[in-house]
């Protein structure tokens, strides 16, 4: 026992400090399933509050679905629960191999391999494909996942400005004597809810001889005429080299992640990737959900067609309403409050008028570009989405930033 | 000497900046967000290569790096 008084003095500094500085992050408590409509607990001890969900990552609403809980189920009778081992042990069953073709399918890549996560896919890919001969080149908004994965690599790395091609050519050319260059971007990105030029970046690999590697955690399923992601909607499926997913969003949303390309780079994961070898892979009940899911979203494009409609009704009504919003056309649609404390009243009303939406502010976001952050699901019906527009329209009201242009809310409020 | 502070402001603009960032010669730079901490190689890099120094690890910290006048002044303690 050596936790003296002095270290917990130490950490409880730190965490005041957070505190103080407004980045203390709490959680909610869900009482319900995932879905359109949840019940939440919040403060803790609160009573429970029904309200309207538009933050999750429930892009297709899969994550209740009846057929994929069923699955689940036969899944935990059919396999059971654990593996008790890694995958290169005795950790695979013939549904982990049967998930990995159909994502192979389903993304029209090469090969696939399982990992916990996408988090554990982007933490253990590069360094096991990549040597300190070769470049990582990343757009400066890749997903914290990915710089983490950068970092345990050996090879040397940079970085180009947010969707620049010109920058990103500059960048391909100063590295031209190195072994290998990897060009690394987000399909869609997170916060900002805009989408990679993957037809840019695929020619401009082409000219280069460079890798291409795409994180398209918020796309596949429902990103494309066919859902398979962001390289489906720049046509230039077959042309990315490394694919990285996840299970935890659109497809179910339970856990788990993978890599996904070309046959050679997977089957270096699979003799390398440190999370994969190291770490057991999702279990047999996760597995057998997420195939179900996989199975629904290859019988009919219904939901991420639900889902484009849904995304133009919610842009549409927002920006009629008065409210700056980003411009794009996927489902993640950040509300520009710009000013950080601005964004946080405006969550709190929100809730109190049912609608559960989370403010984002710097260091998560550049500073001065605090928002609101709204993702539009196929679980929503167009009255969740009207109550929603409703409640937005009378707090924009009440903070006057309606018909405001971002100069204006920032003379009212500050950056 | 007011050479290297036009060069690295030059730089720090092209590299970072969005048409609509305002860079002058104390603005913060990773403090106030414009370079992520993991984006500053790329201007370690420049420095040493440009100016024939290097700068170790643990002098190139976000502190030192967090306007051109910092940068400037760490450059001209290296080319000693
Ligand atoms: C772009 C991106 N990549 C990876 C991840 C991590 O996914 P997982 O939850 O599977 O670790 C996320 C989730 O936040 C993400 O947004």
């Amino acid at each position: 026992m050596s936790y003296s008084d002095r270290a917990r003095g130490l950490y409880l500094n730190q965490l005041n400090g957070l505190k103080e500085s407004g980045i203390f992050k709490q959680e909610r408590f869900i009482h319900s399933n995932q879905s359109a409509e949840i019940e939440v607990e919040y403060p803790p001890g609160s009573s429970v509050k029904k309200v309207i969900n538009i933050c999750s990552n429930n892009y297709l609403g899969l994550s209740s679905h009846p057929e994929v809980v069923k699955a689940a189920h036969a899944g935990l009778d059919y396999r059971g629960f654990g593996m008790s081992s890694v995958r290169f042990i005795c950790g695979t069953q013939d549904i982990h191999h049967e998930l990995e073709a159909r994502v192979t399918e389903f993304l029209g890549t090469e090969d696939t391999i399982l990992f916990p996560s996408c988090m554990d896919a982007n933490a253990g890919v590069f360094e096991a494909i990549l040597t300190s001969d070769d470049v990582m080149i990343s757009d400066r908004l890749v997903h914290a996942s990915i710089i983490d994965g950068m970092r345990l690599c050996s090879a040397e790395h940079d970085t180009f400005k947010h969707s620049n091609m010109e920058h990103l050519e500059e960048k391909l050319e100063q590295y031209a004597n190195k072994r290998l260059r990897m060009v690394i971007t987000d399909g869609v990105f997170s916060m900002d809810g805009d989408t990679a030029r993957l037809d840019e970046m695929a020619r401009l690999c082409e000219k280069h001889d460079a890798l291409l590697f795409v994180d398209d955690s918020h796309a596949t399923g429902f990103i494309g005429k066919t859902g398979r992601g962001t390289h489906e909607k720049y046509g230039v499926m077959g042309q990315v080299d490394v694919i990285t997913t996840t299970f935890g969003k659109a497809l179910g949303g339970a856990s788990g992640g993978c890599v996904s390309g070309r046959r050679e780079l997977v089957e270096m994961c699979r003799q390398r990737a440190r999370p994969y070898l190291f770490s057991n892979t999702i279990s047999p009940v996760i597995v057998s959900g997420t195939l179900r899911a996989f199975e629904l979203l290859t019988q009919t494009t219904e939901r991420r067609d639900k889902l484009e409609k849904n995304t133009i009704y919610w842009r549409k009504g927002l920006s009629e309403a008065g409210l700056i919003i980003k411009e794009g056309d996927t489902p993640i649609v950040p509300v520009m409050l710009f000013n950080a404390k601005l964004s946080q009243d405006f969550s709190r009303d929100l809730y109190d008028l049912g609608i559960y939406a989370i403010g984002f502010f710097f260091p998560v976001v550049p500073q001065g570009q605090a928002r609101i952050r709204t993702q539009v699901s196929a679980a929503h019906e167009i009255h969740h989405l009207n109550q929603a527009l409703e409640a937005f329209t009378a707090i924009g009201k009440k903070y006057n930033i309606l018909g405001k242009t971002k100069q204006e809310i920032i003379e009212m409020y500050g950056m | 000497m007011d050479d290297i502070k036009e060069v690295v402001l030059e730089y720090v603009k092209a590299e970072y900046a969005e048409d609509e960032d305002e860079v002058t010669y104390d603005t913060p730079l990773i403090s106030g967000g414009l370079v992520d901490s993991f984006s500053m190689v790329s201007l370690k890099r420049f420095l040493e290569t440009k100016y024939k120094i290097s700068i170790p690890d643990d002098k190139a910290t976000p502190e030192a790096f967090d306007s051109v006048n910092k940068i400037v002044q760490l450059v001209k303690e290296f080319q000693k």
